[in-house]
């Protein structure tokens, strides 16, 4: 058995986890902090998860793609996205952001005012603040999101095969391993790798989960 | 707890500049991009392995998928040579749209309509007209207006002028592979599918072949996409598929050779 999806998709989704992790606390941040408008962006981030993923696939071809001014862009300076590694990991990142940006945005909104407004006057700047006070106070959540959005990431299929393809020991993860499995017959492979699935997800919520615990009874 | 953090950092920095730089490190070979439907992919995994041994030179990178979406994905200029399509629809729509070059098109392969029962059935099914016998109670159908093989069946069914008949004891499937599960399980006494996912089939048996003249034929068709930056290695590599090595590989998969010229 070739385990090379399992190396894709491992890879793939710790790349996107790491950009998504990024991005999704900044923008609930940012979010949070705002005086009005809030909502706007909250839908906007959110999209994603509304949307079809075949559907994100789509415009994420028709952004990259050639025809595109972005893709041609990209291809004059020698990057190449649909059918790379690179076109899986945007996918991945893509469909798994609204889920980091939701339950970070939830957790920031749980942390009482009355703690920045105190660190504030205390004379703390404001990234020490967010970093020292605000994000220690809303990481059971921001953790709980991350590991959301990177079993997200393991599990995408249909934006995947649109724009990363189903190129074996290449951009084949092991979702779309499944699905060339079964399409061509192969049922037992098929089997196969929804067991690895399984797994990988069963011990590393079971390992977050534990961490998550001892975390809390430290901080108790 | 801090150095764990930045261990963890480092690794994963480590992670995405291998993953990045691995997909940049073969370029000698000429690399010939096929988009194939996803039905093909163990036929073309033989078939690559064959034709690197002769052709040093040539690196084939196949993609697989439903024909529907590789359209769309050529549609959208991604890096592609050469296309394999299940379907007639999609190659025309391209060669329309001038994205595929029209000279290049030919039928690549063939498949049957089959219907299979369970082993060891006992409701006595030797052709496509003893489904309307007493001893079917159900038959597996692909969904006619969504399944390809499910509008073949209600030609074929049409062809026998018992499709009536028939219609009254169908259950619906919402893929081939559903079908060929239901007949599998013996949920259902009898089905109809492509010849290749019979070939796939556990615990089933080949009860009749529909005759060429009862449907539409099907057939899977390759062209080269214009665009391509490597015709030569294209054009031979499309000379290999209509080889009798290749005839062989396919055959292996259930698939039959096109009849006739063109």
């Amino acid at each position: 058995m070739d385990y090379s999806p399992l190396v894709i998709s491992i890879k793939a989704s710790l790349i996107s986890s790491v950009i998504v992790f990024v991005l999704g606390v900044t923008a609930a941040w940012g979010v949070t902090a705002m005086r009005r408008g809030r909502f706007i962006f909250d839908t906007l981030f959110s999209l994603p998860m509304v949307l079809p993923p075949t559907v994100t696939g789509f415009f994420l071809l028709i952004i990259f793609g050639k025809n595109s001014f972005a893709g041609e862009l990209l291809s004059r300076m020698g990057i190449s996205v649909v059918f790379t590694l690179k076109g899986a990991v945007i996918a991945a990142a893509v469909v798994s952001f609204p889920i980091m940006y939701t339950t970070a945005r939830g957790a920031f909104d749980q942390v009482s005012r009355l703690y920045s407004d105190a660190a504030k006057n205390l004379g703390m700047s404001g990234i020490s603040t967010f970093l020292r006070v605000i994000l220690p106070n809303a990481s059971h959540g921001i953790i709980g999101g991350l590991m959301l959005s990177f079993a997200r990431a393991m599990g995408e299929f249909g934006a995947t095969i649109m724009i990363a393809g189903n190129i074996p020991r290449r951009t084949q993860t092991m979702s779309v391993a499944v699905y060339t499995a079964m399409q061509s017959g192969n049922r037992e492979l098929a089997f196969r790798w929804v067991l690895i699935i399984l797994t990988i997800s069963f011990v590393s919520i079971i390992s977050v989960r534990l961490w998550n615990e001892s975390l809390r009874r430290k901080s108790r | 707890m801090k150095m764990k953090r930045i261990a963890l950092a480092a690794a994963l920095a480590a992670l995405c500049l291998c993953g990045c730089s691995s997909a940049d490190a073969k370029k000698e070979r000429t690399e010939i991009t096929v988009l194939a439907a996803a039905s093909l992919t163990e036929s073309c995994e033989d078939i690559e392995k064959m034709y690197e041994a002769e052709h040093s030179g040539t690196d084939l990178v196949f993609s697989f998928g439903g024909s529907g979406a590789l359209q769309i994905q050529i549609e959208e200029g991604a890096p592609a040579d050469i296309f394999l399509s299940a379907g007639k629809k999609q190659m025309d729509a391209l060669v329309d749209e001038k994205l595929v070059d029209s000279s290049s098109v030919n039928d690549l392969l063939e498949n049957k309509v089959v219907l299979i029962v369970p082993e060891g059935s006992k409701a006595e099914v030797y052709s496509f007209e003893d489904v309307i016998s007493d001893k079917v109670g159900v038959i597996a159908l692909g969904e006619p207006s969504s399944v390809p093989v499910g509008q073949y069946s209600e030609e074929i069914f049409g062809y026998y002028g018992i499709l009536d008949e028939v219609r009254a004891k169908a259950s619906y499937g919402s893929d081939v592979k559903q079908v060929l599960s239901w007949v599998e399980t013996g949920d259902a006494d009898c089905g109809v599918v492509y010849s290749t996912d019979a070939q796939n089939g556990k615990n089933i048996r080949v009860a009749a072949e529909a005759p060429e003249e009862s449907h539409s034929r099907i057939i899977y068709k390759a062209g080269i996409v214009a665009s391509t930056a490597h015709e030569k290695e294209a054009e031979e590599f499309m000379k290999f598929l209509s080889s009798d090595e290749c005839s062989d590989v396919f055959a292996g998969y259930g698939f039959s050779s096109v009849g006739g010229a063109g």
